[in-house]
């Protein structure tokens, strides 16, 4: 009888166990984590670099004021970091954050207010010949300051709906006052943070080796002895790698295909997270080019996609899914499918969305068989496919489209000086916030970054109108005035289709949640292995 | 001798200037530069102009032309690589870290493809029109027709396949761990060294054939000397002239050119470096790259035409 009641008990045990999220379940400590990573940063500074090469490797080392909570798969509900607690005033217009007492740094001194202030400080405003790439995202902030040693005080020029998720960056690195004040240039080159790893060894082009970080804040933490990443550019190797159990997990996304070969090769050796994710690539219309200054035409070339059709196929083959508008699809601020369906090239009726775009085209005096050149990135993935059923989907309308493909590293740099017509253009974020995501579309002479050289002030109004907001209700009916002017009235740019995120990933690898950014979740802390 | 060794020396400086030149001018007709490549890969839609002019500043992309060509070239002359424009470390430190792994692997394939290649093309040469022969030229001949990267991803899909294993993929220099940096660096190897064999194999066997119809050879033959040292003292020194042609430029040309087997074995040599250098338009990089290739290759020649007129002094007298 009892033996009955042990096996019960430990049936039940298991099942209980199978059935809980993986944070919930015991943790082991110990272990190595490896894992392969597709690019190598410049330098190791997170206030100047904006490559994921940077955040994979190296966001372990380091801690930021608040977090993303590591486990919301949204990936957008802050989360205390070495902020245990913020407060803003009712007017919006200062925040105040407590911090953790016993942070320590890498070498043993204690985190405090002013090596936040120093931090903040060299990203919103760096000294002369000092670089920081996210210098533009805090221009609300008039000043940071640190009345005693664990507050930290944010006044902001304007209220924002959006400061808190800007506090979220990954890249936004705490680091050690005294050394920025000898060295603005120190943490190009060094390592030292307080994050849950210290830094053993990065062998340039070959990997990074992290330990385990005795002193941590979080005490038990982290899990894991400790992780090394792999430096990998070939798709085809990280894929081997994770095959052949070399690598536990690559935190950037597999393909479809990759996915299906690893679940085919090793069953439930292989666990599955995927999401969609906050990348995308759009078509951008150079309005200053003949005919696409002409509304009509870039409606027709929008109506011309059939993109619930597209998304069937081309998730089959490519990390594209979801058909979506201005916010990554199931997210806060997203439109409900229904209510995008209305835009124009959202329509589930192909054929009738494909004659509106014949008339459209015919009225704008643009002839059948109009000929123009879409510039296209030169990358496989996804930009290949998506460019090829574009080309496919516009001929449908009587275009005739040529594809100009162009080196990705160059790309970009073609594109700004305005030669190309019609375009591809990319925006990924570290975390689905309106504020980052529209920033895009504003005019262009307000943003350089905006390809298509028109300008709009209706929809820089709503854009700012939107950023003030604090009512979540108010904010949310501001975003859905500002896509449909975008992307159904006046069709500056054109949405394809929301990237998807795979991560396979060894199902040894627990504590781990797939987010809509692969710039997310990268600390490692709450990570551990079943063995 | 003295003669012709000091007239080869003198012609590795102007050819050395023209690679220089032609690959400053190169590098800066592709669309794009570093500070692009840095700031605009991932979209770079909040990066400043002033920011990405601070950069140019800093890298002196800011000068004309003919002052960083200036400027380069006195470092050339001082031996001063320069620092990469994509980390900002040393070039001499970026290629170190390369190069022990790239010289280990073009030698282990040059071996690989001698050792194949010579008794393979005698052996044909010997037994020719037998099947002997045969099976050496089909063996050849697949050689050449794969590409050494395509052999590489059979090899790594066999390994996973059929025995669940995959080499390491981090090096580990031949004197830390032999077992480890043996199990990484023999397959690239074998794949190159294979590929490599095919051609000199071939070459081996047809400058044999030649030789062994030598009117020299017959009279040695006629004076009953044994077979073993007809080859080994008269025909092998003649028929070998060409085959160490090959053998020295694919050794010259494995230093820095495989490109796409380092990406398939995931190997931090030269040739991937080379490729992120033309990438990242790391220009710097790119350039100390170029020069030390084409050094090497001129090396690698003159070193061969040195041994040519050894072994054949005709050649010296012309």
């Amino acid at each position: 009888m009892k033996r009955l009641a042990n096996i019960l008990a430990l049936v039940s045990g298991a099942v209980l166990a199978a059935g809980l999220p993986a944070h919930a379940q015991q943790p082991r400590s110990g272990g190595e984590l490896v894992f392969p990573v597709p690019s190598e940063p410049p330098s190791y500074d997170g206030h100047r670099e904006e490559t994921f090469g940077l955040i994979h490797p190296f966001a372990p080392f380091y801690n930021t004021l608040l977090r993303v909570d590591p486990f919301d798969k949204g990936g957008t509900k802050p989360a205390p970091s070495i902020a245990e607690s913020w407060t803003a005033s009712p007017d919006g217009l200062v925040y105040t954050f407590k911090l953790r007492k016993g942070v320590k740094f890498h070498d043993g001194s204690e985190m405090t207010s002013k090596d936040v202030k120093a931090s903040y400080d060299k990203i919103i405003f760096p000294p002369q010949g000092v670089g920081s790439t996210r210098k533009g995202q805090y221009a609300i902030v008039e000043s940071v300051e640190a009345p005693d040693a664990y507050t930290v005080r944010f006044k902001l020029k304007s209220p924002s709906g959006s400061f808190i998720a800007s506090l979220l960056s990954p890249y936004n690195f705490i680091y050690k006052a005294d050394i920025l004040a000898k060295d603005m240039h120190w943490y190009e080159t060094n390592i030292m943070g307080t994050g849950p790893f210290t830094f053993v060894e990065h062998v340039k082009g070959s990997h990074v080796v992290g330990k385990k970080f005795a002193g941590y804040w979080d005490k038990g933490m982290p899990y894991l002895d400790g992780f090394r990443a792999i430096f990998m550019r070939d798709s085809a190797a990280q894929v081997a790698a994770v095959r052949g159990e070399r690598a536990h997990i690559q935190f950037r996304s597999f393909t479809p295909k990759d996915r299906d070969n690893l679940k085919a090769a090793l069953g439930d050796k292989i666990t599955v997270q995927e999401s969609p994710w906050d990348c995308i690539l759009m078509v951008g219309f150079n309005h200053e080019k003949k005919p696409f200054g002409d509304k009509r035409v870039r409606r027709a070339l929008t109506l011309a996609l059939d993109r619930h059709t597209g998304s069937k196929a081309l998730s089959q083959i490519a990390i594209v899914k979801a058909v979506a508008g201005v916010q990554v699809p199931g997210t806060p601020f997203a439109t409900p499918p229904e209510e995008l369906n209305k835009l124009a090239g959202y329509w589930t009726d192909a054929a009738k969305s494909r004659a509106e775009a014949k008339r459209l085209l015919k009225e704008a005096g643009v002839p059948e068989g109009f000929s123009f050149t879409f510039s296209n990135r030169g990358l496989p993935m996804p930009y290949e496919p998506l460019g090829v059923w574009m080309i496919d989907q516009w001929r449908q309308i009587g275009l005739n489209v040529k594809q100009n493909v162009i080196e990705a590293r160059a790309y970009f740099g073609v594109i700004r000086k305005g030669d190309a017509e019609v375009f591809m253009d990319f925006q990924c974020g570290y975390i689905v916030e309106p504020d980052l995501d529209m920033y895009k579309f504003l005019s262009s002479d307000r943003n350089p970054a905006n390809y298509g050289r028109y300008k709009d002030p209706v929809l820089d109004d709503l854009y700012d109108k939107q950023s003030r907001a604090t009512n979540l209700e108010e904010r949310k009916k501001l975003i859905r005035t500002f896509e449909k002017r975008l992307l159904d009235e006046e069709v500056h740019y054109m949405m394809t289709l929301q990237w998807h995120r795979i991560v396979p990933h060894s199902s040894k690898v627990k504590g781990w949640t797939i987010t809509p950014s692969h710039y997310l979740n990268n600390t490692l802390d709450t990570v551990w292995l079943t063995q | 001798m003295a003669f012709y060794i000091l007239k080869r020396l003198l012609a590795i400086i102007p050819t050395l200037f023209g690679v220089a030149v032609l690959i400053f001018l190169l590098l800066r007709v592709v669309p794009g530069d570093v500070v692009e490549a840095r700031y605009m890969g991932e979209g770079g839609q909040f990066q400043s102009q002033e920011l990405m002019q601070l950069e140019r500043k800093k890298l002196g992309l800011d000068q004309p032309l003919w002052k960083q060509f200036t400027t380069w070239m006195a470092g050339l002359a001082r031996l001063d690589f320069g620092i990469s424009m994509w980390t900002g470390a040393p070039i001499t430190e970026e290629i170190k870290l390369r190069f022990a792994l790239s010289l280990q692997l073009a030698l282990m394939a040059s071996t690989i493809a001698t050792l194949l290649a010579i008794p393979l093309g005698i052996l044909a040469a010997i037994k020719q029109d037998t099947w002997v022969d045969y099976a050496v030229r089909v063996f050849s001949i697949a050689g050449l027709a794969m590409p050494s990267f395509w052999l590489g991803i059979l090899m790594i899909l066999g390994m996973l396949i059929i025995f669940k294993w995959l080499p390491p993929m981090v090096f580990t220099p031949l004197w830390v761990n032999p077992w480890e940096n043996l199990a990484q660096l023999i397959w690239p190897a074998l794949a190159v060294g294979y590929r490599y064999s095919a051609v000199s194999t071939r070459m081996m066997r047809s400058a044999m054939l030649e030789v062994l119809r030598e009117d020299y050879i017959r009279t040695a033959r006629a004076k009953g000397l044994w077979l073993k040292l007809i080859l080994s003292r008269h025909a092998l020194k003649n028929a070998i002239l060409p085959v160490l042609t090959i053998i020295s430029l694919e050794f010259a040309f494995l230093l820095g050119g495989l490109v796409v087997t380092e990406q398939v074995f995931n190997l931090n040599g030269l040739g991937m470096l080379f490729v992120e250098g033309i990438a990242r338009r790391d220009y710097t990089l790119t350039q100390a790259l170029v020069m030390l290739v084409a050094t090497f290759f001129l090396t690698v020649n003159f070193v061969v035409d040195i041994a040519y007129a050894w072994l054949d002094p005709r050649i010296r007298y012309r």
